[in-house]
């Protein structure tokens, strides 16, 4: 049965949560024992996992420094997770005075700790809503309270819809967040693929079931797949790229090779 | 004072660094943001080195530095040491200033003191980590029960505020809770009804359905339902509810509970029922009306709905309508009221059904009889059942009745075919003389289609003035003039032509229809009949109408003042006009019902006897009839058309005019054909006759060059 609007989520510290774990991969410690156990055997599936986090991340800065140059300062984090360091705030705050961000995540502990760590922060908010609901996101309080949506918004999905098989209608969802925003929006996301992976197929199946054991889903898309969120997004250069390949800001020939298990990319609306 | 190692050693030691370290950190510093931040590190250390008292300190500051700038996989220490271990001295150090024993003793208290500081700050940092996630998480839980309680605050005040009735059972059905309406509705406390499974809660009146559905829910097949159903109250009356029930399921998806909300409908049900009752039975008798019993006979026809056979018996009382002409209507509906009474005690079994479907006509539905006996039957008792005079405001009534059986097998029929053809029978009884049944058989049924037919179009046909009169000539035999005409009616059917009164004039009685139809026919006879005298047709002596008068209007009570007022309208003296009864009819009247005929004779009216010879009458009767002429039937005649004529006819005919002369009536004799038989009739005695040999009949203006 559907929850109602009005019942409140659930909570289940013995079931581990997809960003809890996430924040386990970058070194956190806002995590409980079965986000550790569950993420451990992830890692241990799956080389490279805290890389490919990192990554993420990396280009999630790179990104929101690239909107700002190209005058937007307005973001929609979805699915941002445990604020650790290095956020969207932080990023853009240093960019420009002018930054606002929304943060929406589901994961009701991420929401409280977002909370604590944004307190006194006014040009910073985090709400408790679900990618798969769009409308209430859009409509909600935080974000008529420091978003203009008759200018451009960045909306980003950094590591965010790999979480949604296609029964959940991910492309749908995202057509819904772009139609209710203006015209210049940016469309900033990354996802994961086996494409470029230098880890075996069966090593990404594994991943996938590990998260299915963990309440979740895990899928795993190809390039293709993944440029087809951009409906209605025309991607900018350098297109949908390996994570490092987006607009680096250093020679990449360092880089780990399992960072090239996702995709990146910027697209803007028409 | 700066520390005399040159920048270039300090750059290079920093860059040796870098190489160990940024791929084991979790930073979001760019490579050379990092490497500019171990810079400034390792500055600091080169400084201690050279310090002039020694103090480890700066190597912890550099540790906790390091975890600051989220280098903090256990991975990233043996880098950070090693590089220290391995480059330091030889990159960052004066050995003008600094010994190579104090040199290497400096370097490895900086590397305990670096390691001491990383993980002192790396302990911190968890810490206030798992605090900061771990109040987060109370804070996300405290909300949670919040809003829960929010929610469970407003879901009881549904529960207990709702009209509805609302109850909850585990899966066993064991009721767990229920609100203040539910217990209501069954009109005991919560406790009463909270004690109850809700596997107990059976009714005779359940529809099969529910317990499957039930079942079905109980064990996670099916997610809800809806039906109406019956419960018993404490009290022992019935509550009909509307009942939705649904499953409740965990975060899991196992079933848990069961949640039923009741709408009591008891009060609409009943006025449905009761709306139904009126909609489908007869204020009167209440017995079933007419929409129920087709809506009955529909079902038993129904392809596939089970009985192979059905029965029908169509009665129709015999002369109700004089009964409430004559008696008025109070006591028309009291003999209606007797009737229903009595045939229902004979049409009670099971399976049967008696309805009543119109003004004074009842239907039996035998659903399924075990023969075509068993619903002659129920015929049968009927009549039985009305044989008895009914007794109505004070007097005996005697009731008749015709009735039609029909009785075939329902894959055959249609409702319409089945009500036709027990109607067509019930009529066919009717003309055999009523009090009788009659058994369908398709041959009457085709013959009489076309009577059903034309019963439903009379009235309308009066109204439109689809009959006309012809005029057949009654000529003296004595001198083969023209004495007068018969006036038939005919019917100038729109689809079916000129129809004879044999077609239409018994249809015409039986419904009545031949009152006011029999009063046009006179009237335009006897206006027909003053415009020939006027104009002298037929010579000095007047010549007369004839006009037949049914047994029904021979019974109306107006029929004296009916004719006097015709004749004086058109100005014809009443020894004009003749009236042809039946011998049938009037040898059935009672000395009530001769008087009008009588007193009509006294105004000097002519009464004919028409058809005379088939009514096997007591010829001693004749006397007490008001007759003045004998019509005698064509029967008799007919033998006389031989030649010679049958020697037996010529006796009998001979002895009923010399009867009927005795008597003192004058006789006419019908269907005369040839010469022969008329020159033998007329030496046989008769007065006047008609026949083809004369005329036959026509229109009124081709009267005069008829003879």
């Amino acid at each position: 049965m559907e929850r109602p609007a009005w019942a409140p989520p659930g909570m289940d510290l013995s079931v581990p949560s997809v960003s809890r774990m996430y924040d386990y991969y970058l070194g956190g410690s806002h995590n409980f024992e079965a986000d550790r156990v569950a993420a451990r055997r992830a890692m241990d599936a799956f080389p490279g996992i805290p890389k490919i986090a990192q990554a993420n991340r990396a280009f999630m800065r790179r990104a929101v420094r690239y909107a700002i140059s190209e005058g937007v300062t307005q973001f929609l984090d979805i699915g941002s997770g445990i604020p650790t360091f290095g956020n969207v705030h932080e990023v853009a705050g240093a960019a420009s005075d002018a930054a606002r961000v929304v943060y929406v995540d589901n994961d009701p502990v991420a929401v409280a700790h977002g909370r604590a760590v944004l307190d006194g922060d006014d040009r910073a908010e985090i709400l408790h809503g679900d990618f798969l609901d769009p409308l209430p996101i859009v409509k909600s309080d935080p974000v008529h309270r420091l978003l203009d949506l008759d200018r451009p918004v960045a909306l980003m999905l950094v590591a965010l819809l790999h979480f949604f098989g296609d029964g959940d209608e991910p492309r749908e969802k995202v057509a819904t967040l772009r139609d209710a925003l203006p015209a210049g929006s940016l469309l900033i996301l990354s996802h994961a693929s086996m494409d470029h992976a230098p880890a075996t197929r069966e090593q990404g199946a594994e991943l996938e079931r590990i998260y299915r054991d963990g309440g979740a889903t895990f899928a795993m898309r190809s390039g293709e797949e993944i440029a087809r969120f951009f409906d209605g997004f025309p991607l900018v250069a350098p297109g949908l790229v390996p994570m490092p390949d987006w607009r680096p800001e250093s020679p990449s020939d360092q880089e780990d090779p399992n960072v090239y298990a996702g995709y990146a990319g910027v697209g803007r609306k028409a | 004072m700066r520390p005399s190692p040159s920048p270039d050693g300090l750059r290079r030691f920093a860059t040796l660094w870098c190489r160990a370290v940024y791929p084991a950190t979790a930073t979001s510093m760019t490579r050379p943001q990092f490497e500019a931040l171990l810079l400034d590190l390792a500055g600091r250390l080169s400084d201690a080195l050279h310090a002039p008292r020694f103090d480890p300190a700066p190597g912890r500051a550099v540790g906790k530095a390091l975890v600051a700038a989220h280098c903090t996989a256990p991975e990233a220490l043996p880098g950070v040491l090693g590089v220290i271990d391995s480059y330091l001295l030889l990159y960052c150090a004066d050995p003008d200033r600094l010994s190579p024993e104090e040199g290497r003793s400096r370097c490895a208290r900086l590397q305990h003191a670096v390691s001491a500081g990383f993980a002192g700050a790396l302990q911190e940092r968890t810490r206030t980590e798992q605090e900061a996630v771990s109040r987060a998480a109370l804070t996300a839980q405290a909300e949670i029960a919040k809003a829960l309680h929010e929610s469970e605050t407003r879901f009881r005040a549904v529960f207990k505020d709702a009209p509805l009735g609302i109850g909850i059972a585990d899966m066993d059905g064991t009721i767990l809770d229920v609100n203040d309406a539910l217990a209501e509705m069954f009109g005991g406390s919560e406790q009463d009804v909270r004690s109850r499974n809700v596997l107990s809660w059976t009714h005779p009146e359940d529809s099969p359905e529910v317990w499957r559905m039930q079942r079905e829910l109980m064990r996670g097949e099916r997610e809800h339902y809806q039906v109406e159903k019956p419960y018993h109250r404490t009290d022992g009356t019935v509550l009909w509810t509307n009942l939705t029930v649904s499953l409740l399921r965990d975060a899991e998806g196992r079933p848990r509970y069961m949640l039923a909300m009741l709408e009591d409908v008891s009060e609409r049900r009943l006025l449905n029922l009761r709306l139904r009752y009126q909609a489908t039975h007869d204020a009167l008798t209440d017995l079933p009306n007419r929409s129920l019993f087709f809506e009955r006979l529909e079902q038993t026809l129904a392809p596939g709905s089970g009985p192979a056979r059905i029965g029908l018996c169509y009665l129709d009382l015999d002369g109700f309508k004089a009964v409430n002409d004559s008696l008025g209507h109070a006591v028309g509906d009291q003999l209606l009221i007797a009737v229903a009474e009595r045939l229902q005690a004979c049409v009670s079994g099971p399976g049967q059904m008696l309805a009543r479907i119109g003004g004074d006509e009842f239907v039996a539905l035998v659903i399924d009889p075990p023969s075509s006996q068993a619903v002659v039957e129920v015929a049968e008792h009927a009549l039985e059942a009305l044989a008895t005079p009914v007794e109505v405001g004070g007097r005996e009534l005697l009731v008749r009745a015709s009735i039609g059986i029909v009785e075939g097998a329902t894959r055959h029929l249609t409702s319409a075919e089945v009500l036709r053809s027990a109607d067509i029978t019930m009529y066919r009884a009717k003309a055999e003389g009523g009090n009788r049944y009659a058994v369908a058989d398709p041959d009457s049924d085709a013959r009489a289609i076309s009577r059903h037919h034309l019963t439903h179009h009379l009235p309308a046909a009066l109204k439109g003035a689809e009959f006309f009169i012809e005029y057949q000539p009654l000529v003296k035999m004595e001198d083969g003039s023209l004495e007068g005409a018969e006036a038939l009616v005919r019917w100038s059917h729109p689809r079916h032509g000129v129809l004879g009164p044999d077609r239409f004039i018994p249809l015409a009685e039986h419904t009545g229809l031949i009152v006011p139809l029999g009063r046009w026919v006179l009237q335009e006879a006897v206006r027909q009949a003053c415009q020939w005298q006027v104009r002298g047709i037929g010579g000095t002596r007047a010549l007369k109408v004839n006009v037949n008068l049914s047994p029904r209007q021979l019974h109306h009570p107006e029929l004296v003042e009916d004719t006097v007022a015709v004749l004086e309208e058109a100005g014809l003296p009443p020894s004009s006009l003749c009236l042809e009864v039946t011998e049938t009819a009037m040898i059935s009247a009672d000395e009530n019902e001769l008087r009008p005929l009588r007193e009509l004779a006294e105004l000097g009216v002519g009464i004919a006897l028409d058809d005379f010879g088939t009514g096997y009458s007591n010829l001693a009767n004749l006397r007490r009839l008001p007759a003045t002429t004998l019509k005698l039937d064509r029967s008799f005649t007919q033998g006389l058309q031989r030649d010679p004529a049958d020697p037996v006819d010529l006796k009998i005919v001979e002895g009923i005019v010399s009867l009927a002369h005795t008597l003192q009536l004058s006789v006419t004799v019908e269907g005369v054909e040839t010469s022969a038989q008329a020159e033998q009739l007329r030496e046989l005695g008769c007065d006047s006759a008609q026949g083809w040999y004369y005329a036959k009949p026509g229109p009124p203006e081709r009267l005069p060059e008829a003879v």
